[in-house]
């Protein structure tokens, strides 16, 4: 899909720093854009700071921007992984339904809330694993590969729910999706546990660089002697697990399993953080925190506009422009004006 | 028999072969009138993916198709009822609005050096909110054109009502076949597909057709639009959530490579109407449900992925 060119010049832009001081963490764009959001927030609504304690547990419109940002945050984490490799997920929101539907449906016939997980997360990672294997044994574009699942997932979700929003009221399943730990909603430390894991296991091994060798350039990758087969079954996988992760909270939160909205168009919410957390869409350099950071910039518009009576929908107006100012910073056009400028030159 | 030709084969001969198993399961399928209500039940999902077959022949994607639908219907129902202009002033306004649309997110995917997937996901919401923002409510268009329009057809043999919307979508496939494959920019869409480096070397003139290429996808989704408001005398802006999936099936059942650079407009014809071959099929049935359609469009789109790849194993490898 995307276009074949061939670029021999060296890339004009620097390696990532790494390690990075605080003081550069901070002015990061994607940091300047969270604060920016949330100081526009402030101004519509003064009391969008304020956090009470209440029942043993945190409370106020920054927890709730958190709160309902976890579960794109959560995608965008194996997002991030998927589109380092030069490929993308499209069947993300369809596995969520899936992985819903499975676990409404175990527990309603009266199996333990935890043989539930296991098949939900079970199923997420057999959809990634498909994903997978048709990305890497069949060769298929993973744009195309993917959009299979996303156009026969939501249908296996209904054949699974048969067709009826199933409804559950087992605590454990509600726990995931509402419950508390240490004062905050359990989304939150969830996708902040699987942040924090992904992270670790990304750039404290080689995986993370192995990861970004496949997406710059696979046949020179494959050359160098690394499996970019299995890699890539990896990264799906793991997609899917961080899909089927979300389904779950979504469904413990609704109390049910909605196979036909369950996740609907998440997919391009976790494609549009990633791609605000950094990470290009052409493969090569990612970062998982930024991915999140760009989730939670998403959610912090959404809750804006909410919170300023605008209608809901302006957001999708708000989102393409966005995406926009984002695309034109990221083109090789802007890169060349920049240069121009004094002091910018490298 | 070249072998360039098998996929289109494939396709013609498995609609051939479901169609027929069909009719030995409902013989009232055998009909003029299911074949009319077939054309025109999909006559905006057939024109949307004759665009859509042009941007994936040239290697590119339009996700924005759907949305551009969507805001057509709104569009024109805004021109019509609130500001009472005639339906075909309302039209030539929507389309001229819809192609300059696409032509821009050309223009961006060609200068920003940007991969089409995210150019049209920007304009897909950006049509839908801007959709919203004209008008949140469906509204109904009543108009003299309207329904007279829906009352004018061509009674087929055996009772089959050839629509006006049917016919649209006939006349525009027989234009795109010709544009396809008898036109020098048909030519040039088949050499950016087939490799952007190359077609540049060659002198094609690349910015130039990759704005038309998306331009055209959006007009066509534009009349689409215009179609879609006819079929359902109504503008919302949610209407035809999805069809970018359903005409990225059509053309990929219809045996166009995703990688760009081969397939037929005419498969694209038989992909839109396997599709309406399998909803007509649940319909008839009734007992099996609606989530059917998904599974089994699916299932067909994995087929023949799997059969392009098959077909074109011993071809050029480009990942």
């Amino acid at each position: 899909m995307t276009r074949q060119t061939v670029d021999l010049r060296p890339s004009t832009e620097p390696p990532l720093p790494r390690p990075r001081p605080l003081a550069s963490l901070v002015t990061r764009p994607q940091v300047i854009a969270l604060a920016a959001v949330l100081f526009v927030n402030w101004l519509l609504f003064p009391g969008f700071f304020t956090v009470t304690w209440q029942d043993g547990r945190l409370f106020g419109s920054l927890i709730d921007v958190l709160n309902r940002g976890a579960p794109v945050a959560i995608l965008a984490i194996g997002m991030t992984m998927v589109i380092a490799t030069k490929g993308v997920d499209l069947s993300v929101g369809a596995v969520m339904a899936i992985s819903g539907a499975v676990a409404a449906v175990m527990v309603t016939s009266g199996y333990p809330a935890w043989l539930a997980v296991l098949a939900a997360l079970g199923a997420g990672l057999v959809c990634g694993l498909w994903n997978g294997i048709l990305v890497t044994l069949l060769e298929i574009q993973p744009i195309i590969a993917t959009l299979v699942l996303m156009v026969a997932g939501r249908g296996l979700a209904q054949l699974i729910t048969e067709g009826y929003i199933v409804t559950f009221s087992d605590p454990v399943l509600i726990f995931i999706g509402t419950g508390s730990f240490l004062g905050f909603p359990m989304p939150v430390v969830i996708a902040f546990t699987l942040m924090l894991l992904a992270t670790l296991i990304v750039r404290r091994t080689a995986l993370g660089l192995l990861i970004e060798a496949v997406g710059i350039n696979r046949s020179a990758a494959r050359f160098a002697g690394l499996s970019s087969g299995a890699l890539l079954l990896i990264v799906y996988t793991f997609a899917g697990f961080c899909a089927a992760v979300s389904g779950l909270i979504v469904a413990g939160d609704i109390r049910g399993a909605d196979a036909n909205n369950a996740g609907l168009w998440l997919e391009l919410d976790a494609i549009l953080a990633v791609v605000i957390g950094g990470t290009s869409l052409m493969g090569g350099r990612f970062s998982i925190p930024m991915a999140v950071l760009g989730a939670m910039i998403i959610q912090a518009m959404n809750t804006g506009i909410l919170i300023s009576g605008f209608s809901p929908e302006f957001n999708l107006v708000v989102k393409s422009a966005v995406i926009i100012v984002i695309l034109v910073l990221q083109s090789p056009l802007s890169a060349r004006l920049f240069r121009r400028l004094p002091g910018k030159s490298q | 028999m070249t072998r360039s030709l098998r996929p289109l084969l494939a396709t013609t001969l498995i609609f051939l072969f479901a169609y027929l198993l069909a009719v030995t399961q409902h013989p009232a399928m055998f009909s003029t009138r299911v074949l009319g209500n077939f054309l025109t039940d999909n006559a905006f999902l057939g024109i949307a993916a004759v665009g859509m077959t042009f941007v994936i022949l040239s290697g590119g994607i339009d996700l924005s198709v759907g949305a551009v639908i969507g805001f057509t219907t709104v569009l024109i129902a805004v021109l019509i009822m609130w500001l009472s202009l005639h339906p075909l002033v309302a039209f030539a306004i929507a389309l001229t609005v819809a192609a300059c649309f696409g032509a821009v997110m050309g223009a961006a995917i060609h200068y920003l050096k940007v991969p089409s997937f995210i150019v049209t996901l920007a304009g897909m919401f950006l049509a839908r909110g801007g959709a919203s923002v004209l008008s949140p409510d469906s509204i109904g268009i009543q108009h003299a054109f309207y329904s007279g329009v829906s009352k004018s057809y061509i009674l087929m043999p055996g009772g089959g009502r050839l629509t006006v919307v049917g016919i649209i979508m006939l006349a525009v496939f027989a234009v795109a076949i010709l544009l396809a494959h008898r036109t020098r920019f048909g030519s040039n869409v088949y050499a950016l597909g087939g490799s952007e480096t190359s077609a540049a070397l060659m002198g094609v003139p690349v910015a130039r057709t990759t704005i038309a290429i998306y331009a055209l996808s959006s007009f066509l989704a534009g009349l689409a639009g215009v179609v879609f408001s006819l079929y359902t005398s109504a503008g919302y802006s949610l209407n035809a959530l999805g069809v970018e999936l359903d005409a990225i099936a059509a053309v990929v059942i219809g045996g166009t490579l995703l990688t760009g650079g081969y397939g037929f407009v005419a498969g694209t014809f038989i992909g839109v109407m396997l599709q309406g071959l399998v909803q007509t099929y649940i319909v008839f049935d009734g007992t099996l449900s609606s989530w059917w359609t998904k599974i089994v469009v699916g299932v067909l789109l994995f087929m023949f992925i799997v059969l392009q790849r098959l077909v074109f194993r011993a071809g050029p490898r480009r990942t």
